[in-house]
């Protein structure tokens, strides 16, 4: 018998509710909100709330894709990072950096936003960048 | 008073009374619902109390029945206040948990929270540690009696207003078990509809709380609009007392009025 409660924080939005994970044998059944966290104080929304019931969707990416052959296959980080870094570097440098645009998420931190921003304006010298709160 | 909660817990663990207790541990520097089990360090427990006495309760009767959900043999034990017994009674009434696979650690809460709670009977039937604390009278209920029906009538409209239609009252609530929620059922509460339809939404909630309310108040709690839901609850309850001498929880094996037919003694 497994019964453990796993303080987390909310990946919906950068608010970053914590909660606590209710996990039964290793099976996350319930999300149970954070009383003493000062950012919501034992409240959530109704997204929040629902957290436990997506981390086993089948749907959920585990592991990076990159299209080959017009299809898309499971890599390792190092891979898909590498490849990335390469692809942007040749369009960056065949089509100018406004060839490439940036969308990042309100699922991250503010801090990871920034970041992304900061990567788009001073290493890529785009303005090109938005986020999914505005799709 | 923790001291003597833990002896207890001890003594259940290491006897193999239970074969886990589902209480409350200071962990990450956060209250957190936590299952001891055998061998377990209990210094890090604690009683929900986090800047303010009982601030950091959670619905350990909850947990419990996903517990014993899973390990129908095995025995459980469980911190419960005066709320969290009548709660238990509740439960073992409707066949949600099995009175022989629980014991109840009774911790009877200060005046100063029973003061704050409005609490009917802040202490449960069998007092671990604590001292039975006085009854309180709910003078946030009184208060809104006092109004006139447009003023009353107005100021709940005001409230559920703000309602962000979260279920977080139904989520976090230690009685919301059925199968099939009202609240989720399309002819009252229609699916996907933002903000939702008042004061239907909070009246569907509000009638399936006859019989079922242990003032806990952890929906207050849990509401992110502050929603006064523990005085909209209490007035329920104080209707079942005043029409049918029932406050639920307090007599073990009472069912709710609105689950008989019979008539009730002395009543119309």
């Amino acid at each position: 018998m497994d019964y453990r409660t796993v303080l987390t924080t909310c990946t919906y939005c950068g608010c970053g509710c914590n909660f606590f994970l209710e996990v039964l044998d290793g099976e996350p059944i319930g999300t149970i909100p954070c009383k003493t966290s000062p950012v919501n104080e034992g409240k959530l929304c109704i997204k929040g709330w629902n957290v436990h019931e997506f981390i086993r969707n089948e749907k959920r990416l585990q592991k990076p894709l990159v299209r080959k052959n017009g299809e898309l296959e499971e890599v390792d980080w190092e891979e898909a990072l590498d490849y990335t870094a390469t692809r942007l570097k040749e369009i960056q440098q065949q089509s100018g950096p406004d060839s490439i645009g940036f969308l990042t998420s309100a699922k991250v931190t503010n801090e990871e936003n920034y970041i992304l921003q900061k990567f788009a304006r001073a290493a890529v010298g785009t303005n090109n960048i938005d986020h999914c709160a505005r799709l | 008073m923790i001291e003597t909660i833990t002896k207890k817990v001890g003594e259940l663990l290491e006897s193999g009374t239970i074969k886990g207790f589902l209480g409350l541990a200071m962990q990450n520097g956060h209250v957190a619902p936590h299952l001891y089990q055998k061998g377990d360090d209990l210094g890090d427990m604690v009683l929900g109390d986090g800047e303010r006495t009982g601030d950091s309760r959670y619905p350990l009767n909850k947990y419990l029945m996903n517990i014993a959900h899973a390990y129908p043999d095995e025995i459980f034990g469980v911190l419960v206040r005066g709320c969290d017994d009548r709660g238990l009674k509740t439960l073992y009434t409707w066949n949600q948990l099995n009175p022989e696979k629980v014991v109840a650690v009774g911790l009877a809460c200060p005046q100063e929270l029973a003061q704050r709670c409005e609490c009917v009977q802040p202490y449960p039937d069998e007092i671990v540690a604590g001292e039975a604390a006085e009854p309180v009278a709910a003078a946030s209920v009184a208060a809104i009696d006092d109004l006139v029906l447009t003023e009353k009538f107005s100021f709940w409209m005001d409230e559920f207003v703000k309602c962000i239609k979260c279920y977080g009252c139904s989520n976090i609530c230690p009685m919301c078990f059925c199968n099939e929620c009202s609240l989720k059922c399309d002819d009252l509460v229609k699916k996907g509809e933002l903000p939702p339809e008042i004061p239907v939404f909070h009246h569907t909630r509000a009638m399936h709380m006859v019989g079922r309310c242990i003032d806990c108040g952890l929906c207050e709690e849990a509401c992110p609009s502050n929603i006064p839901l523990r005085t909209l609850y209490k007035k329920v309850n104080a209707i079942m007392d005043e029409k049918f001498d029932y406050t639920t929880g307090v007599r073990r094996g009472q069912r709710s009025p609105l689950n008989m037919i019979e008539p009730v003694e002395g009543k119309e």
